[in-house]
Formats: structure tokens, C-alpha cells, sequence
């Protein structure tokens, strides 16, 4: 029998399966669709809104000016975010990737790392406005180093960051291959050595990447810096005093019955994304440099 | 028995040769000319150890047994890997040829639920002894892996530097003792250009040479190579196996392979394994046309594994 005549001699693919495939990509296809609508709009609407209230001082001014004329703009929101979510990473982070390491170098199977494991992921479960009722009882009440603080608002969003950074770390660090491991080991390399000049590089562009996730996540929270932070209008660089931030600003200025103010809200809600989007890029350049090197 | 640092070079081959250099094949007037005094120097803690300086150590394993949780892998294993010699392990898989050589350099103990028991020495150096620290057993007694495994965040230079680096060595001549090793594995001339390129950039056979490299640099006194070949082609097989004939002056090697025709090629002597023990060990020669035990014959013509 030749090929030819095999081939024919083959079932032919039957209309109801030819039918089924057809659907089933369109489905898929309509699930991507449905997907992507509210992206594109929140996307849409935020530059709509946003960028009108972009330019003159907006940038430079802070959002204390006069009732009747210029509400003013968000510098005291947009570098008081910056240094809340700073603290709260620079906090976050050693401690997170420290008990990802833990967990992935020491503890592996054990019964303690997979009860560590159980409690990151209840963590990870527990809404942003409990992190800062927490706080606020703990810290704020107890009048630790004054009332309302800055950096209580950034303790606060560490323990919301914390679970993020050290579920992302663990499966990052799971990635390294074990070879590199023994690798090291066998060159008589004691563990801590092995953890520090081959996992951690290593696994350094997703470990970044997962960071970058609690990040924005930490830029975006209002809850946990309600009654930690409390927000202020004024510019201050001290993380002991009342501090503004991004998504208080927004808060506060979307229940305003003037217009001008409710478009300050857009406003800084573009530039609580834009900042987002750019923390996103820069760090990943950084990271892939650092690879080369 | 563990001679003052400060014993004299001859007073330290008497102290701890006794019987052991009758299963050396280095050159006799070579040794008897009082060892090469430039690796004395390099490993001075090498004495206090117990390990004899000179050209070659070599293995001893005593009653090794090793474990896997409930799974008893090795059954009792005695084995002598003479000094300057590459002694092959052959044996169908699962046999615990791996297994064995990874107890040698305690890396078997690395992976959870596993454990050993036995001896093992390297002249008079107990490597199971208590208190003796890992990481120095695993400095005298280097390790190559079936893949190549180079560090993917490191230069071809740092990866050969990264032994050295790691085990927190102060050297001064580090650019020297890099190039030497690149050059003992015959990948200088290949890469002297791009020392500073990405070691994962190589070919799968100059990897497994520069992980040789790396392995050599920190100036083992053993070189355990556990299927180094079966990741790559005939070509970069052909030259790792010159590599190992020229390694042979300067090292002792154990090296476990799959491939009968490379045992054949490269080992002094082959050992014969089975369901975690020793069959046969005997020089290559007689394992592969008159062994003793039927069931390497049967293993070396083919007929079983």
C-alpha cells in the first residue's frame, strides 16, 4: 500500500471534532477578550481624567493651597509615598528573602519550615486593613514614639509586604538549580558562602521581580496607612511626624465636592501607576546588568 | 598518628607510608627524590591532616555502607584507589556507583534522609572522623559532575576563581593559578580572549573542562568524576579522556562511567558493581577479557545491564 492510499485510508477528522476545536478557541479567545476590557479602560479613564490635572505645579506644589483658588498639587503625596514604601521595603525585603532562604537552604521539609510555610500563606490571606488595626493597637495606642507616624504606616505595609516578598523568594530560589549547589559544596565551600555568591545571584532577577510585586502593592494600599500614617497636607521629611501619601491624597480628594479637587484624585492615581511602571522598568534594567556582570 | 607541621619531609613519608607504597605507581626515584616542595607550600595544613605530601594519595574505603531513608544503596563496600592511578567504576544503573563515589567527598550526606557509615581515608586522613570539618575533606578531594554545571552569574575567569573564592582562599596569584588550571585542561588557547565572557556561553565539552578547571584550582589531592562524558559528543569525550591521562600524573582519580569503552581507554583498574557491592576489582585489562566472576563477564560482553 503506498502512502498515498495509507493516508486515505486514515479516518478523516470528523466534522463534530473540527466543530469542537472551533469553540473551544473562540472561547478562549472571548475569555482573553473579556479579560482585558477593565484593564484597558481603568488604563483609559485614568489617562483621561488624569493627565488634564498633569502640568503647571502639580509636581511641585503640595496639596495644602487655597480653598477658592489652586488646590495645589501632590509633592508632599508623591515623595511621602516614597519614603513610607521605602522604609516599609527596606524592612520587607532582608526579612523576607532571609526567611525564604531559611526556608528553601535550612529548613526544607521540616516540621517548623512547613508550619512557617502554613502561617506566610494565612499572612498572606489576612486583608490590609487588619496589618493596620494591628498596628494601630500595637504602636499608635501604646503611643510608641508618638501618635500618628510615618513610619507606622511603613511597619504596616512590611507586614502586608512580607508574605509577597517571601512566597515569590521561595519559589525563586527553588529554581536554582540543586546542581549549582553541589557545584559549590564540592569545591569545599561552606553553605552560608553557597548561598551568598551562588543562590542568591543566581536567583537575583526573579528575586527582584517578586520584590517588585510587593512593592506596587505597597504603593497602592491606603487601609494600612489610615491609622498609622494619617496623612497631612504639608511636606515633611521626617518619618516621625504625620506623612502624605499617594493613595491617602486619593482618598481624601475623591470625596471632595469640587471638581478641581476630585481631579487632583486622577491625577495622582496616573502617577501613583506611572511611578509603579517606572520602579517596574528601572529595576529590571538593573537586574539584567547585574547578570551580565 | 599526626606528625608536628614542623617534621621534616622524610620523617613524614616514614611516619605514614608504612604498607601503603607498595599499592603507589608513581616512579619510585621520582618519590624517593623527596616530593615536589612547591605543593607543600600550597596546602601547608596538608601534614597536620594526616595525608601524606608528595605526588599521590591514596583512597581508602572501609566496610561503607550508605543510605537512602530505609534504602540500603551500599552494602558494605571495601575499596583501594591507589595513588596517581584512575581506577573506573562501571556498573548498570542503580548499582550505586554514584552513590559510592559521593560518600568518598561527603557529598552524599547532602541530600535529605541520606547517610553513611564506614571509613574512608585518604592516606591517614579519617574523612568520616568526628569533628572533622566537611568542607576541607571536600577541598583535598574534588568533584565533577555527569552535566556541566558552571556558575551562570559567572565569567569564564570567575568560575575557574570561584573554588578559590569560595572556600574563602587568600590568593595572591589568583590570575596566575586561573590561567594554569584553563591551561592544565587545554581550553586556554579557546577562551584567552574572553575571559570575561559568561561561562554558560561555552559548548557543552568546554563547560565540562572548565568545571575540571575550577575543580583543579583549588588544588585537590583527589579527583572524583562522576559520568563526566555522558552529557557530551565523541569529540569532547575524546578530549576530556586525554585530559584524564594527563591529570593521572598529578592526581589520584576515581571516575564512574557508563561507557565500557571508555573504562577500557582511561582506568588503571576497574571496579565491577552490583546492587550496591563490589563484584570485581582488578586491573582494566583483566576485568574486560578474563574476569574472574561470571557476572562481570556477562555485564562486559554485553549480555545483561
Amino acid at each position: 500500500m503506498s502512502a498515498a492510499e495509507r493516508i486515505q485510508a486514515l479516518a478523516p477528522v470528523s466534522g463534530r471534532r473540527r466543530y469542537t476545536d472551533t469553540m473551544m478557541r473562540g472561547l478562549l479567545l472571548a475569555a482573553t477578550i473579556v479579560a482585558l476590557i477593565p484593564l484597558v479602560l481603568v488604563i483609559y479613564y485614568l489617562i483621561k481624567r488624569g493627565v488634564g490635572s498633569w502640568g503647571g505645579s502639580f509636581f511641585t506644589s503640595d496639596p495644602n493651597g487655597n480653598f477658592f483658588g489652586n488646590p495645589g498639587g501632590i509633592r508632599s503625596a508623591l515623595l511621602g509615598s516614597l519614603e513610607i514604601v521605602g522604609l516599609a521595603t527596606l524592612i520587607a525585603i532582608p526579612i523576607g528573602v532571609g526567611v525564604a532562604l531559611y526556608l528553601t537552604e535550612y529548613g526544607k521539609q521540616s516540621l517548623f519550615a512547613n508550619v512557617v510555610r502554613y502561617f506566610v500563606d494565612v499572612m498572606t490571606g489576612v486583608p490590609s486593613i487588619v496589618f493596620g488595626l494591628f498596628i494601630f493597637i500595637v504602636l499608635v495606642l501604646a503611643h510608641v514614639g508618638g501618635n500618628f507616624t510615618a513610619w507606622k504606616g511603613s511597619v504596616a505595609l512590611s507586614l502586608l509586604m512580607l508574605p509577597i516578598v517571601v512566597r515569590s523568594a521561595e519559589v525563586v530560589l527553588l529554581l536554582v538549580p540543586s546542581e549549582l549547589r553541589e557545584a559549590a559544596l564540592a569545591l569545599g565551600a561552606p553553605r552560608w558562602r553557597v548561598v551568598f555568591r551562588v543562590v542568591l545571584p543566581t536567583a537575583l532577577p526573579g528575586l527582584v521581580t517578586g520584590s517588585l510585586l510587593a512593592i506596587a502593592r505597597g504603593m497602592g494600599e491606603t487601609a494600612p496607612l489610615l491609622f498609622t500614617t494619617a496623612g497631612a497636607f504639608g511636606l515633611t521629611f521626617s518619618l516621625s511626624q504625620q506623612m502624605n501619601a499617594l493613595p491617602l491624597q486619593i482618598y481624601n480628594d475623591i470625596l471632595s465636592p469640587r471638581n478641581v479637587v476630585v481631579d487632583r484624585a486622577w491625577g495622582a492615581a496616573l502617577a501613583l501607576v506611572t511611578l509603579v511602571l517606572i520602579l517596574n522598568v528601572v529595576a529590571r534594567v538593573a537586574s539584567q546588568r547585574s547578570r551580565m556582570a | 598518628m599526626i606528625p608536628p607541621e614542623t617534621t621534616s619531609q622524610e620523617q613524614v613519608d616514614m611516619s605514614t607510608s608504612g604498607g601503603r607504597s607498595e599499592q603507589t605507581s608513581g616512579d619510585p626515584s621520582e618519590r624517593s627524590s623527596g616530593a615536589p616542595s612547591e605543593q607543600s607550600q600550597a596546602a601547608p595544613d596538608m601534614s597536620a591532616l594526616g595525608v601524606r605530601e608528595g605526588a599521590g594519595h591514596a583512597i581508602k574505603v572501609a566496610g561503607l555502607h550508605a543510605y537512602y531513608g530505609q534504602q540500603h544503596a551500599i552494602k558494605g563496600i571495601n575499596l583501594d584507589f591507589p595513588a596517581n592511578e584512575v581506577t573506573a567504576i562501571i556498573g548498570p544503573s542503580g548499582c550505586g556507583k554514584s552513590t559510592m563515589v559521593r560518600c568518598i567527598n561527603r557529598m552524599h550526606e547532602e541530600i535529605p534522609g541520606a547517610r553513611a557509615e564506614g571509613s574512608v581515608t585518604l592516606d591517614d586522613f579519617d574523612v568520616y572522623a568526628p569533628g572533622v570539618d566537611v568542607t576541607s575533606v571536600r577541598r583535598l578531594i574534588g568533584m565533577v559532575f555527569q552535566k556541566p554545571n558552571p556558575f551562570p552569574t559567572m565569567s569564564i575567569f570567575n568560575n575557574v576563581a570561584a573554588g578559590l573564592r569560595l572556600t574563602g582562599t587568600k590568593a595572591d596569584n589568583l590570575r596566575e593559578r586561573v590561567h594554569r588550571a584553563l591551561r592544565a585542561v587545554g581550553l586556554w588557547n579557546e577562551v584567552k580572549g574572553r575571559l570575561d565572557a559568561p561561562g554558560i556561553g561555552l559548548s557543552g565539552g568546554q563547560q565540562q573542562r572548565l568545571c575540571i578547571a575550577r575543580a583543579i584550582a583549588v588544588e585537590p589531592e583527589v579527583i572524583l568524576m562522576d559520568e563526566p562524558c555522558s552529557a557530551l559528543d565523541p569529540v569532547a569525550t575524546l578530549k576530556i579522556e586525554e585530559l584524564i591521562d594527563e591529570l593521572k600524573e598529578r592526581y589520584t582519580i576515581v571516575i564512574v562511567t557508563h561507557n565500557m569503552q571508555q573504562a577500557a581507554r582511561v582506568a588503571n583498574s576497574t571496579v565491577f558493581m552490583l546492587d550496591g557491592e563490589v563484584i570485581e576489582h582488578a586491573p582494566t585489562n583483566t576485568i574486560f577479557t578474563t574476569p574472574h566472576d561470571e557476572r562481570t563477564e556477562r555485564y562486559v560482553t554485553g549480555k545483561f545491564g
